[in-house]
């Protein structure tokens, strides 16, 4: 899934006095406020924090408030889905005109019924709403299903995300993989057999072409005619 | 689905007139209206906002158009724009449940979670509207007594729950949004009864729900926090007249009795009286505090039944620690915590005491948290009923042990004594001695307690030259001897009981302005409702055994027959005192019924009268 990056950083974390015998906890506590929110320095929503260093002195910072400031040198997983790229969620709810997703267990995501590419059919199967695939058969979305869909937008605010499942490789993710490997496998068998037949083919172009001259000529043709 | 049309005939209703639509023809209409709007086309979507205005006395046919309108917004809910559908917005989220029926209840709900779920930037919003609908609009209010009123009170809670519990299942992080909603509107203490009551009632069964995870102990600590509020308004002086020359063992309040108007009921009911003395804004306050304290009982009880009790109970303690410990001589709003207490005593009861115990003895905390840990501890100690003997001797081991260490400190340097400066300790002393004139006799009665009882060090601590038996409230003091004596606990001086103690500027001065030498914190609930809770795990001091009883018990035989015939006919399974809340004679200890705590709590009480009233009675019986 795309949209989840690993950074460190360098942060100074400044703590109240009052909590000065319990460095640890107090950095811990003022970590754990930026979890599950955007974070415009990190660009992304804080899901996980690692500690990994903090220094020894604190620098006590001028002004009213004696707050002093740690030195934290920490790895923070993020979470910062942008445009075009593919996310993966599991269905909550399905409907003919939206499709309800989470993300990661704290993002949602809303497909809307334009976003669903016409391949996918609404439609109730043995009392379940499901939406299937038209041309493939096993693909089908439905409550609980977990799918990979392209992301249109992010609201960082309410960390709502909108999606679409217009693209050729969304979708159900189980049969996506299995569709991929099958196709994959395919794919090499019939490179070698594409390759005879373009040899072969060659030799049938050239006919078609005379063929084609007393039918409705290709326009190239006609173009070059004309010109 | 296939909701059908009504055909309107003559109605006004342009292009909808006498047509049957399909559900997908409305939704389409309700699409093509709302994307007319970019293009300065706002005839249809102003339609649709008159129907969404429609209010009381609908006709079916208003109903179904408002139903369907509904129902097709929450199929094209995509299509809202924040900024260009604002007006139909704001038509929405001003709509109130309570004036429809559950078909547009229904229709309703399901466009706001439609709404709230499709676009984050209306969550807020719709979370505000749901949480507006916990209570009625004012109009409704008269409503509710009615049985169609309270039918549609259900209708519309359940499903506003139901709606909010959706939403947080679609939106995870929906409770968090929640949450600075709900108290941004929760009514203050000024506002209708009846609305802060309900609201109050949804922030508790939010609580319980599964949101309630995260938010509820947020939702508890608001709800106490709205108690103390109350709680501050009624005044002291309207309940308890101040006057240290009654003993407080007097002011028994269970059982006050009224003007003439309270002719000879039997029951023992909570004094109006002393509230009837409020002015007319402290009834009105104390009546939605004890409403307000039933709800939040109830709730404990059905904590205790899921076996939630002890989660809610750490919220309750953290919250009882930070505003009703300090809040200034909270009245009521404890009992709380001590029927929470009485739910559990095996673990929360305990906790509760172990809390208190530590805020007492913990030297860095201020001097005024500690001797009001002090006072709840030792009114704490005293009262509740489903405490086991046990633990209180060990408290008491605790406070002696601290104190005993104290005077160590504080050695014989004492030249005048100084209340101010030794408060601490006076107020640790007083609670000793009121934990014992309760439990004294229950500790004697028991062998090893009693050997623990008489080892603790009491004399050295007692006669110390800081001399706390001077100190200290003298009604307190002088029980304690009393008792003391009977029990031969140690050696007292006669004089302790001829002479006048009045020495009510000592412990007016260690008890300092707040007057904390006079709090006892868990004396008789007077509020109505709420009283039904406490009273079955409460320790009244008609119902306490002295360690004189047995000795004087055959004496008092012949005082009881100067009980009056009014007096005896009244009888009830509670212990009935006849109390007067007037003068006494200072050196009169109380009332104690010495022969119905023998036979429980059934019979008669006397009490010891002054040959002179001073007031006329208010009571039936006369003498």
């Amino acid at each position: 899934m795309e949209g989840l990056k690993v950074s460190d950083a360098n942060l100074v974390v400044y703590i109240l006095p009052s909590k000065a015998n319990r460095i640890p906890q107090a950095l811990r506590g003022e970590l754990s406020s930026l979890l599950f929110k955007f974070n415009e320095e990190f660009d992304g929503v804080v899901l996980v924090y690692d500690i990994l260093a903090q220094s020894k002195n604190g620098k006590i910072l001028p002004g009213l408030t004696p707050y002093f400031g740690v030195n934290v040198r920490a790895k923070l997983l993020l979470f910062s889905p942008k445009p075009d790229m593919l996310l993966e969620g599991k269905v909550m709810k399905l409907r003919k005109e939206s499709i309800h997703v989470i993300v990661l267990g704290f993002s949602y995501a809303t497909i809307a019924e334009e976003d669903i590419r016409g391949e996918f059919r609404y439609k109730i199967k043995h009392g379940e709403e499901v939406f299937g695939s038209t041309s493939h058969k096993r693909h089908v979305i439905k409550v609980g299903s977990m799918i990979r869909f392209l992301t249109k937008s992010f609201d960082e605010e309410i960390l709502h995300i909108s999606g679409s499942l217009i693209p050729a490789n969304t979708g159900s993710i189980g049969w996506l993989d299995k569709h991929m490997r099958e196709s994959s496998e395919v794919d090499r068998t019939n490179k070698k057999n594409r390759e005879r037949e373009a040899h072969g083919s060659r030799l049938i172009n050239e006919a078609t072409i005379s063929l084609d001259n007393e039918y409705p000529p290709k326009k190239s043709k006609r173009s070059k005619m004309v010109e | 689905m296939g909701l059908e049309l009504a055909s309107y005939g003559t109605e006004s209703y342009d292009e909808m007139a006498d047509v049957d639509f399909s559900d997908s023809e409305v939704v389409s209409y309700v699409r093509d209206a709302l994307k007319s709007v970019a293009e300065g086309d706002t005839d249809r979507y102003n339609q649709l906002i008159g129907v969404m205005h429609y209010t009381e006395g609908l006709a079916a046919d208003e109903v179904a158009l408002l139903v369907t309108s509904l129902q097709a917004l929450s199929g094209v809910v995509s299509h809202v724009d924040i900024t260009l559908h604002d007006a139909l917005l704001s038509s929405i989220f001003g709509m109130s449940m309570w004036n429809y029926g559950p078909d547009v209840m229904v229709a309703l709900v399901e466009l706001i979670k439609s709404l709230a779920v499709s676009n984050g930037g209306f969550v807020d919003s719709c979370l505000d509207m749901l949480v507006r609908n916990f209570m009625p609009p004012k109009s409704f209010i008269g409503f509710l007594r009615q049985p169609w009123g309270c039918a549609r009170k259900n209708e519309v809670l359940n499903r506003v729950h139901s709606a909010l519990s959706d939403i947080a299942y679609l939106v995870p992080l929906a409770p968090l949004r929640l949450l600075p909603i709900i108290l941004k509107r929760m009514p203050t203490m000024f506002d209708n009864e009846a609305l802060l009551v309900m609201y109050v009632e949804s922030m508790l069964r939010l609580e319980s729900s599964a949101i309630g995870e995260f938010i509820g102990s947020t939702m508890l600590m608001a709800v106490v926090d709205r108690l103390v509020d109350l709680d501050v308004e009624i005044g002291w002086d309207e309940i308890i007249q101040e006057d240290s020359s009654k003993g407080i063992f007097h002011m028994e309040l269970e059982d006050v009795e009224e003007t003439a108007d309270y002719v000879g009921k039997g029951e023992s009911e909570f004094c109006r009286g002393t509230l009837s003395g409020l002015n007319f804004g402290g009834n009105v306050v104390a009546d939605k505090l004890d409403n307000l304290m039933v709800l939040t009982c109830q709730h404990l009880e059905s904590c205790y039944d899921e076996g939630r009790l002890t989660k809610v109970f750490d919220t309750l303690l953290h919250s009882f620690r930070i505003t009703i410990l300090n809040a200034y001589k909270s009245k009521f709003a404890q009992f709380v915590m001590f029927y929470a207490c009485s739910l559990d005593p095996g673990s929360c009861a305990v906790n509760f005491a172990n809390l208190l115990s530590d805020l007492f003895l913990c030297e860095t905390h201020p001097p005024l948290t500690r001797m009001s840990a002090a006072a709840y501890l030792g009114s704490y100690l005293a009262r509740a009923k489903f405490l086991s003997t046990s633990l209180i001797a060990y408290m008491l081991k605790r406070l002696v042990g601290w104190c005993y260490n104290y005077i160590q400190i504080h050695g014989g340097e004492v030249k005048s004594i100084s209340p101010q400066a030794h408060r601490i300790f006076y107020s640790g002393c007083q609670v000793v001695m009121y934990v014992l004139c309760f439990r004294m006799s229950s500790m004697v009665d028991v062998p090893p307690l009693k050997s623990q009882l008489f080892q603790m060090p009491l004399e050295q601590i007692l006669h110390h030259p800081l001399d706390p038996l001077k100190v200290c409230l003298p009604s307190i003091v002088k029980e304690f001897l009393r008792q003391a004596k009977a029990a031969r606990l140690f050696t007292v001086s006669e004089n302790f009981f001829s002479s006048d103690l009045l020495e009510s500027d000592s412990s007016k001065a260690f008890g300092g302005r707040e007057r904390l030498d006079m709090f006892f914190p868990f004396d008789p609930c007077l509020l109505k409702n709420c009283d039904r809770f406490i009273r079955p795990n409460f320790v009244y001091w008609s119902m306490v055994r002295t360690t004189y009883d047995d000795e004087a018990s055959s004496e008092e035989e012949d005082d009881n027959d100067v009980l009056s015939e009014d007096a005896r006919a009244r009888s009830s399974d509670e212990h009935d005192i006849d109390l007067d809340e007037f003068e006494y004679s200072m050196n009169k200890m109380s009332i104690t019924p010495r022969t119905s705590s023998k036979h429980g709590l059934t019979g008669l009480q006397a009490s010891m009268r002054m040959p002179a009233k001073i007031r006329p009675s208010t009571s039936p019986e006369s003498l």
